[in-house]
């Protein structure tokens, strides 16, 4: 099949390739840049695993083309820590209130999070519960999740640690 | 840090061993995006394979054309069932003794069966292939309905044994049986009912339901034709019993086969048998030199790969006025689908569902067991259950409640007359087991004061008024759930797979620096293993839990073992771990004794190190001894310092818990919201509160998922009813209730360390909680048992039966 070029900016780097008009934007990134963090877990756009930041936004991706990509700012989890290794809050926080337990959500989970709390900073336990319907989990009963938000919101607003924990 | 000034506590806390919140290892990869998965795995020159499946439930297949697909640039081979019958593939072994289809020859038996196999250069082309594949059906009817299974007239199913009257477990009396089981006293039971006071008999259904991980099943297979190696890469939760399976079926020697469990993306039990793509993408790889891999999408896992529970249990309890029970009868149908290929241990065809007389001092009991074919997906495993334990426990959790208000009892209260007591144990169970320890009235009476029992009736009652009365359309509804589990297989003389007995391992070095690599027979996917196993070895050795490193998974380093799933991984390999720590500390202690110059009586182990009896400042630590055990080992000793543990448990473990439920509905639109949800688990020794806690959220939100919604249905034709996630309810955060936990801990007597498991209580508990809400909250308006899913539509549709819709 004729492939189309693409440029796009994904965690920060300038990409350009070739894909087929049909490839999914999930498979474009974990297949051809070996982003392997963003998962698959259904075929319609309801488990949230596949999530990454676009443009500003949370993007299912199994949900896109990559050719609608051109152009587009991509987060994925794998640019989530610093340069250095430092944990995003939010990546910290699912670990210090064990939001995961098989990971498969997880990396869905947060990137849905760090633009649910980009739009709503010190967002209250229901609107989390709401911001995060989108992304499902089969481990965790969510509880523990929400919390991990929490932590992280905390910890940006840089609460203490001992707030951040309650 | 100084050795010798550190406190106690300090030199504890620095551990990180049994009962530590530990945070989890697994975290550092998996919140970075660095897990690996099956799916991310990419080797040069693999190949895609994927699967047409039929649309039919029943239908002969007259022709399959496959030139079309074959012509697609791209593909390298499309396998049918004649294609693997040379190799005698068309065909393989369940668990449970029967045989299924790899790919489907002369007629296929369920919707979504598996018919012919594409592989191409990538998972698009494969797709569109294999919609390009051509098969002339016979549409034939199909039996949906278990309970018409073995009416004259049925339909017959499987033709390839329509005339074999014995089957794997006993006598057929049906084309469309597959056995009877029977235990328990028949001539007992019946002289119990016939000299009952008061009786109950209910059916009780419990719904077709699907595991469903988020990461759906697939593998990676590559065949090394030079070497005469296969590596297999999958989502199994029994690793190395596939690589036992694989080597009988192939005929490639045993050490010549690799698998390799790598992350697991949730399992719940769908990730335990061995599927047509597993055997497929062997194949594929077998005949083109190349790595295959297969995926199955969302559809696919939910409607061909194994499905759970859909079990009809006509349940009968005996009683006096008192409030004492005196007998149990219990006749299960149970609904297979078109192969059995249920996942219990090869001697129980239903699983350890004798566990039915539950929490209960019953004296007299009795059970059957038909299990039948129907034209729908093969399975019945043990979803986040001990085989066929959360039927067992819903049934009698269940029942209890029907016979309490029949009784005008509190179904409390009855529980508590008629409760195993603690002075009872070891208890042993009309039905055949040996509970190993239990203490259900304190486990009840810490539950019934925590959540206010007695307020919460009364304001039931209040509420019931105010509904009679016309000033409110919201009714209450309190669940109470009390279940004892039975989980642990082995042990080995009652429990096997195919032969293959089940117990498990552990196999722990400490290195010359006192770092420590341990390996077990289990497979984690997502219980958390590489840290709590890390926490045992810490308690047990006093080597930090951070310096050790669990791995598990890989057949070639890994010691055999039977995987996970039961909640056996806490009963079998840690138990194992513990003693395999043992035998190292004997060594450890020889080693302690030559370099302190005193005789090994003498010593005695503290914490992280061993010490010389009546003077601690004289010590060695673990440190020290590993270094030397390896450089400059005591006369006659052996370097190195490890040790493996196989370990047969003497008996199953069995965790229990009381689980209660504040529900209020409103009878205008069916919707029930749970106020409250109050879980009390007793799982003996606890080895990391956090990781427990968290078990128990995921099992309650997978438990609240069932009663509450969940189905796999299918119309009469055969087709599946919703087999995406458009229509397979999967609770999301706004869903789900806010758990509630809480402990006790009575140790099981058997386990080195007393720890029993816990990952499959709160399904097991869980679910008989929400369905006794809903009942308990319509019992006022006449309901005796409304069966579940209880959804909105579901619960008006019974209030509206009820006449309770104006």
């Amino acid at each position: 099949m004729a492939k189309t070029a693409i440029a796009l900016t994904v965690n920060g780097e300038a990409v350009e390739a070739l894909v087929e008009p049909r490839t999914l934007l999930v498979h474009f990134l974990r297949e051809q840049l070996n982003l392997t963090g963003t998962h698959i877990g259904c075929d319609t756009t309801h488990c949230g695993a596949c999530t990454v930041d676009f443009d500003g936004r949370s993007v299912k991706s199994c949900t896109l083309f990559a050719v609608q990509a051109e152009g587009a700012e991509i987060r994925t989890i794998e640019g989530m820590a610093g340069a250095d290794g430092t944990l995003h809050p939010l990546q910290e926080g699912f670990r210090e209130m064990h939001g995961l337990q098989c990971g498969f959500c997880t990396p869905g989970m947060i990137m849905r999070a760090y633009r649910l709390l980009q739009e709503n900073p010190r967002p209250t336990e229901d609107e989390i519960r709401t911001g995060m319907a989108g992304n499902l989990c089969r481990c965790t009963g969510y509880q523990n999740i929400v919390r991990a938000i929490q932590f992280a919101a905390a910890k940006i607003a840089g609460d203490s640690l001992q707030e951040a924990a309650e | 840090m100084n050795e010798i000034s550190e406190t106690r506590e300090a030199r504890e806390a620095r551990l990180q061993g049994l009962g530590c919140k530990r945070k989890r290892v697994e975290d550092i990869r998996f919140t970075q995006g660095k897990g690996s998965y099956v799916d991310d795995l990419k080797l040069p020159g693999m190949l895609f394979g994927d699967f047409h499946r039929s649309p039919y439930g029943h239908a002969r297949v007259k022709s399959i054309d496959t030139s079309k697909a074959k012509a697609v640039p791209g593909v390298l081979a499309v396998l049918t069932a004649a294609d693997l019958k040379p190799l005698k593939l068309d065909w393989m072994p369940t668990l449970a003794g029967d045989v299924q289809a790899v790919l489907a020859g002369d007629k296929v038996l369920f919707q979504g069966q598996e018919i012919a196999f594409v592989v191409a250069t990538d998972r698009y082309i494969a797709a569109d292939a294999a919609d390009l594949i051509e098969v002339e059906y016979e549409e034939l009817p199909a039996l949906v309905d278990p309970f018409k299974a073995m009416a004259e007239g049925a339909p017959i199913l499987r033709e390839d044994i329509k005339d074999k009257t014995e089957g794997a477990h006993g006598k057929r009396k049906h084309p469309n049986h597959i056995f009877t089981w029977e235990i328990g006293d028949h001539e007992t039971t019946d002289l119990a009912f016939r000299d009952a006071e008061v009786t109950i008999k209910e059916l009780i259904s419990y719904q077709r339901v699907h595991p469903c991980p988020l990461e759906t099943c697939q593998s990676v297979a590559s065949f090394d034709k030079i070497k005469g190696e296969l590596t297999v890469w999958g989502t199994f939760q029994a690793p190395h019993v596939v690589r036992t399976v694989a080597a009988i079926l192939s005929g490639i020697p045993e050490h010549k086969i690799h698998v390799i469990a790598p992350d697991i993306g949730g399992g719940f039990g769908n990730k335990v048998g061995v599927y047509p793509g597993y055997v497929c993408a062997i194949v594929a790889s077998i005949v083109t030199g190349r790595p295959v891999k297969w995926v199955e999408d969302r559809i696919e896992n939910l409607s061909a790969t194994a499905f759970a529970r859909d079990y009809h249990m006509t349940t009968e309890i005996a009683a006096t006025k008192a409030g004492k029970v005196t007998g149990l009868r219990v006749h299960v149908l149970a609904d297979h689908g078109a192969f059995d290929a249920c996942a219990d241990p090869s001697k129980w065809p239903a699983g350890f569902f004798n566990i039915v007389t539950g929490s209960y001092d019953f004296p007299t009991a009795h059970v059957t067991v038909d299990g039948v074919y129907t034209n729908k997906a093969p399975g019945g495993v043990a979803y986040r259950c001990s085989f066929r334990v959360t039927e067992a426990a819903y049934c009698i959790e269940r029942a209890m409640d029907i016979l309490a208000q029949k009784l005008g009892l509190d179904p409390a209260e009855l529980r508590m007359r008629n409760f195993i007591r603690r002075e009872q144990f070891p208890y042993h169970s009309a039905l055949g087991w040996e509970y190993d320890s239990g203490d259900y009235h304190t486990a009840m009476q810490k539950a019934l004061d925590t959540v206010g029992y007695q307020a919460l009736r009364a304001e039931q009652r209040a509420k019931q008024e105010a509904f009679r009365r016309g000033e409110t359309r919201e009714v209450m509804g309190i669940g109470v759930s009390f279940f004892t589990e039975i989980v642990g297989a082995g042990p080995s003389k009652n429990c096997d797979i195919l032969g293959i007995a089940m117990f498990d391992s552990a196999e722990i070095r400490i290195h010359p620096t006192g770092a420590v690599i341990a390996r077990m027979g289990t497979k984690s996917q997502g219980q958390s293993h590489e840290t709590t196993y890390a926490q045992i070895i810490a308690s047990e050795i006093g080597i930090p839990a951070d310096d050790v490193m669990v791995e598990e998974g890989n057949t070639d380093t890994a010691p055999y073992g039977l995987g996970t799933y039961g909640s056996r991984s806490t009963p079998t390999a840690a138990a194992a771990t513990a003693m395999a720590c043992r035998k190292i500390k004997a060594k450890a202690q020889m080693i302690a004794a030559h370099l302190l110059e005193v005789h090994h009586d003498d010593v005695e182990f503290d914490i992280d190190r061993f010490r010389v009896k009546g003077m601690p400042e004289r010590f060695k630590t673990m440190k020290d001894i590993a270094w030397t055990a390896y450089n400059a080992p005591p006369p006659g000793l052996e370097p190195g310092l490890e040790a493996v543990s196989y370990y047969d448990p003497p008996n199953m473990t069995y965790p229990f818990g009381a689980y209660i439920c504040v529900m209020d509905i409103d009878l205008d639109t069916g919707v029930a919201k749970v106020r409250r949800f109050y879980a009390l688990d007793d799982c003996g020794t606890r080895i990391n509160p956090m990781i427990i806690e968290g078990q128990v959220h995921g099992g309650l939100t997978e438990a609240f998922a069932i009663a509450m919604g969940q189905e796999i249905a299918y119309d009469e034709i055969g087709n599946v009813k919703g087999a995406s996630f458009m229509d397979f309810f999967l609770p999301t955060a706004v869903e789900t209730p806010k758990w509630e936990t809480d402990f006790t801990v009575t140790p099981s007597p058997h386990h080195p360390i007393g720890a029993k498991g816990v990952g499959e209580s709160p399904n097991v508990g869980g679910v008989p909680a929400f369905s006794n809400a809903v009942n308990d909250a319509l019992a006022f308006l006449g309901a005796t048992h409304i069966q579940m899913p209880h959804d909105a539509w579901r619960i008006w549709k019974a209030a509206e039966a009820l006449g309770a819709q104006g």
